[in-house]
Order: C-alpha cells, then structure tokens, then sequence
C-alpha cells in the first residue's frame, strides 16, 4: 500500500462506495416470500466491490504512477464546461456555449480573441441553425 | 423465412430510398469519424442516437450500423497518413502502414486497406447472415437461468480482455452494474440509491453515461495535448491509389486471414476488433515468406489487420441480434438503441422483426460497397478532415453531447449528470479503469438482476437451479475459468502482451 498512488487513493474511493452500497442495501428487503428482495442483488455487487477495492487499495505499491501532465489543461476545460452547464438556466445556452467556445479557442488552444469570437459565434449559428430550425430539436 | 427469401426482403428494405440515404450518411460520418483521432464510433453513436428518435427504426439502426462500420474504413487512413490510429482498432495499421506512406507508397497503402476492408467486411456480413439464424433458434431454449449464466459469461470475457488490471476491469463492471440498479425496482416498487432526488426515480439514462464517459471523457483526454499532429501528403489520383497486382498477389492469405480471424474474434464477447485486428497481423507474420520484413512496411501487413477489424463487425452483431448480448461499447449502444425504439434483441428478434435484420444485413452489403466507392477515390479529399482544427472540433462535440442529452429528457439535471460522468470518463482513462465493463454493467445490469431474481424464483430461493441445468452450468463454468485465467502466469502474459500491443 502507497499513499501516493492513485490507485490507493481511488480504491478507497470505491471502498466507500461499496460500504455505501452494501449499508444501503440493508435497507431493504434481502428476500421476500416471493423470491430475492430489492436488497439481494446490490448487497452483493456492494460486498463485491468492497473486497476488490481493497485488493486495490493494498497491491497499489506494485502500480506505476499515473502520467498527470496536461491534466490542468483537460480539468481546465471540465470546469468551464460545468460551468457553462450552471449558467445555461441563467444565460441560455447560446451565450454559455458561446462562452464555453470561445474559452476552449482562446484559453485553451491560444488563439486570437478574434478567431475565438469567430467561431464561438458560427458554432452556436450553426447549432441553431440545424436544430432549431431544420431539425426541430429543443436546445437547452 | 429462409435465408434466399430473408436476404430478398432485406435487399428490398434496405433499397428503399430513404434507407439508402440514411447507410450513405451512416458511412460517410463513419468514414469522418474514423479519420478524425479522438472521436470514436461509441462517442458518435451515442450523441446521435436521441436524435434517431425522429427516423423510423430500420432507418436508424441503418445508419448507426454504418457509422460502426464505416468508422474502421476511416480508421486505417489516420494510421497510414499521421502514424496516429483515428480509432483503437486501427493501431497496428500503423506499423506498416506509416511506414509505406514514408516509401512514398501511401496510395497503394490506402488502397489495399480499402479493399481488404471491402472483402472482409462483406465476408463478415456473409457469416453474420449465416449464422445468426441458426443460433437465434438454439437460443430459444434458453430461461432466467441461462440468460444470467450467459450475461455472467459475457460480462467476464469483457472484463478477461478489457484492461491490464483485472480488478479494476471487474470494478469498473460492478460501478456499471450498481448505476443500472439507481432507479426504482421494478419487482417491489421500492426506490434504490435515488438520494431523495425525483429526477432519479426513472433510473439513469443509459445515454447520459455513454456520452459522458464516451465523448466528454474523450475531449478531455484529448484536450491534454495542445500541438496536433502533421499528416503525411496523400497521392492525387485514383491510379495512384491502386495497389499493384503484386500487391494483390502478396496479399491474398491476409484477406482469407483477416476475414476469418475477424468473424470469429468477433462473436466472443470482449475481444474486440483492436484484438481480433492484433491476431490477424501475428497470424501473417508467423506465416509469411518474409516475416523479417513486417514492420518496415510491408503490404500485407496493412491487409490483414484492416480485414480483421471490418470481419469482427458482422462477427459482434451475432451475440446481439441474437442473444441480446453486447460484446463491446459500440455494440452496448447499438443494443441501447434497439430498446430505445421498443425492440427486445434476442431469440426472437429475427423472426419477430424480419425487415429490421434482413435489411440491417443487406445494407451491410450496400454499405461496404459504398465505402469502397467513397474510400479509393476520394481518400485525399477525406485526408482534408485532418486539416480541421482541434479547437473547432471539441467545442462541436461538447455541443452535440449536450444537445444530445437534452433532447432526450429535456432535463438539466441529466446535464449535470452529463459532467459529472465525462469527469468519471476521463478519470477512468488517467487511471487506467477500462470504460467497455462500465457500460456493459450498465447496459446488462437491470436483465441481470432480473434473471437472477426470476432464477431464484423459479426454485423457490435456492441457486442451484443455475448448475442444475447443463447450458447454464457450462456458460458459469466458462466464466468462472475465464476470471481465473489471470492466475495462470503463461495465460496471464499473453493477456497483458495483448493489453500492452492494444496501448501502444
């Protein structure tokens, strides 16, 4: 077991995630006078991934560590895509798109704010154009 | 129906206009999408499927099926030009096939990829429409217990060969099954892992997860890497693209090779065609005049892996237009799909729905002739794709995912389900979690927990109804053995030699 493995960190997770499960499922009936209950199966799957978890959690000294450079970059851009989907009940999703867009060109790629404005806004054109009007589906 | 008068209705289905309209946009998006690094074919399938809710099914299913297939002729054009696999199952292509292109033999490189993947392809669709019906019948003997054996069975293959880790490939598998039990049982009405949030009473929907884990997780992967990689030029000219008829002649072992390594590979659930397409190019190797030669660029090398990875398509839709079994996270969606519109693959999907099989197998046929049309002459103009800058393409993929979602269930909550699954995606690939067992458990997960229940009510309580009877006592047998593999250390080195060859 090594603390600073990511696989440590992430089998503890799942450790969590399997007690959860298995805490839960004692919830609810495990069998019923008709056959298994709605607690059977997860109490199962539950116990299952605890004990995985754990083997995880304890060969993780054996693992390699995980290559985290450019992970700045790719969490960069789940932030302000996630943010953008927070905005979009407040701003629509034209303009949060738009500003997603624009983050990725001129943030992320470096590109010239005109270019990013360019195609923020001709991405957003085209999406409207082609399921809103042509398509008929509902945006956001 | 016989096969001559199923093949008849299906050529009759699938020459209908409209159809062959939605297998030339199948095919061509396939194509662009195969050609595009860092888009594969479950990412495209799962953020158009909400979308084929406006087509008529044999439509639909027309066109997914051809985004499937059409994205391995692309594949192979990624790998020969930038020595970059535009999808998995195109990265042993690279090695011959770059090394052709920088002979200057990118043309007849391109060709015989094109054409290897014409007569595989249609080979595999010959054996789909073989072997489907029989097996669809044999199945119909099957109950709850030997669904679940089956289902066991098929989740452990993909487990066996998913990730180098097992346990991780086994955690990724039970995460997927616990998502598909989130929702409200449906033999007791009682709500499961819902935290108090209505919107989670109906359960997650399956295209969340998949567009998530699938295209978000995709993106930001991709988004790791500012610089794109330079694309080697494409030779201008049909002439050109044809391979000699020395090429031809050097080849032929590599189409029967790959044709017939593909189908097979593909009926197994979880081999894939990355694997099926690494056993092929071995195969030719180990057999070849000039096996000293394999990996400077030889022709032949291109030949069989492309063959392979086309065979393996009609090899994957057995298991799931007969037994409604997944192999692999393409074919997990394009099961989705089919319950999406209200059909139930399996036993009786073929007698029940002869126009949807019979007219998916002969556009199978119309599409792997259109690709071989749309790939050898118009190879340079798809090589522009790669042209198309990454910081256009990504905010278009985010959209269409959100989109999407959206048109699905109209709701923002799902959206927020939406990142959160696309931070679980790209999470899974920084940690190597494979994310094939993830969406198998969920796509198997609610048929599994129901035939097991079903199981142990037909024996009022007691498992041994699953050993009891012989189909199902073999199918968990294999599944156990298979979880054991990794326990044998030679059996185990050949699993992660073949794990290490699909990351390279």
């Amino acid at each position: 077991m090594r603390l600073r493995s990511p696989d440590c960190w992430s089998g503890l997770a799942l450790a969590a995630l399997g007690g959860y499960i298995v805490f839960a499922a004692r919830g609810w009936d495990y069998l019923t006078p008709d056959g298994p209950g709605p607690g059977f199966f997860p109490h199962w799957y539950g116990l299952a991934i605890l004990a995985l978890s754990l083997v995880l959690v304890f060969a993780s000294d054996k693992d390699p560590h995980a290559d985290w450079r450019g992970a700045g970059r790719a969490l960069g851009t789940w932030a302000a895509f996630a943010l953008s989907l927070a905005l979009i009940k407040l701003i629509g999703f034209a303009i949060s798109f738009a500003l997603l867009s624009f983050f990725i060109v001129a943030v992320m790629y470096r590109r010239a704010p005109w270019i990013a404005a360019v195609t923020a806004g001709a991405v957003v054109g085209a999406f409207y154009l082609i399921f809103s009007l042509a398509l008929g589906v509902a945006l956001p | 129906m016989d096969i001559a008068a199923g093949l008849l209705h299906g050529f009759a289905v699938a020459l209908q206009p409209v159809n062959l309209w939605w297998c030339f946009v199948g095919v061509l998006l396939g194509t662009v999408v195969g050609i595009l690094p860092g888009l594969g074919p479950p990412a495209t399938i799962a953020m158009l499927l909400p979308l084929t809710a406006l087509m008529n099914p044999a439509g639909a299913i027309i066109m997914l099926a051809g985004i499937y297939y059409g994205a391995k002729y692309g594949g192979s054009t990624t790998s020969i030009l930038l020595n970059v696999p535009g999808e998995s199952a195109s990265v042993v292509t690279c090695i011959d096939g770059y090394q052709l292109a920088r002979k200057g033999r990118a043309g007849a490189a391109l060709g015989i990829a094109a054409i290897a993947s014409f007569i595989a392809g249609t080979i595999g669709v010959l054996a789909l429409m073989l072997v489907a019906p029989p097996l669809a019948r044999l199945a119909l003997a099957f109950s709850s217990p030997e669904y679940f054996a089956l289902m066991a069975l098929g989740l452990a293959m993909v487990v066996l060969l998913a990730g180098r880790s097992l346990v991780k490939a086994l955690l990724a598998m039970l995460v997927g099954l616990w998502l598909a039990g989130i929702g409200t049982d449906a033999f007791t009405s009682t709500s499961r892992f819902t935290f108090g949030r209505m919107e989670l009473l109906s359960g997650i929907d399956f295209v969340v997860v998949a567009i998530g884990v699938f295209a978000i997780g995709e993106v930001l992967a991709n988004m790791e890497a500012r610089e794109e990689p330079q694309a080697l030029p494409v030779p201008k000219g049909l002439r050109n693209l044809l391979p000699t008829m020395q090429d031809m002649r050097d080849c032929r072992f590599a189409f029967a090779n790959g044709s017939i390594i593909g189908f097979l590979i593909g009926v197994l659930p979880g081999a894939g065609s990355t694997i099926a397409s690494f056993i092929s190019y071995g195969v030719e190797k180990a057999f070849s005049r000039r096996r000293e030669q394999f990996g400077t660029g030889v022709i032949e090398g291109v030949a069989a892996p492309e063959g392979a990875n086309n065979s393996e398509t009609g090899g994957a839709l057995v298991p799931l237009l007969t037994l409604g079994i997944p192999g692999s996270g393409t074919t997990a969606i394009l099961l989705a799909a089919l319950i999406l519109w209200g059909f139930k693959p399996g036993p009786l999907f073929i007698s029940e729905n002869p126009s949807m099989f019979w007219g998916l197998v002969a556009s199978m046929y119309i599409g792997n002739v259109m690709l071989l049309v749309l790939n050898l002459p118009l190879v340079p103009l798809f090589a522009q794709v790669l042209r198309a800058p990454a910081y256009v393409l990504y905010p278009i993929i985010i959209g269409l995912s959100v989109v999407g979602v959206y048109s699905v269930s109209g709701s923002l909550f799902d959206l927020g389900l939406l990142a959160g699954f696309g931070l679980l995606g790209y999470v899974m690939r920084k940690l190597d979690y494979p994310s094939a067992p993830l969406i198998l458990g969920l796509v198997l997960g609610g048929a599994m927990e129901r035939a097991l229940r079903q199981s142990l009510m037909m024996s009022e309580g007691s498992l041994s109804i699953l050993v009891a009877r012989p189909i199902s006592a073999v199918m968990l047998a294999c599944a156990a053995l298979i979880l054991l593999l990794p326990f044998f250390a030679r059996l185990n080195a050949w699993r992660l030699r073949a794990m290490e060859e699909e990351n390279k």
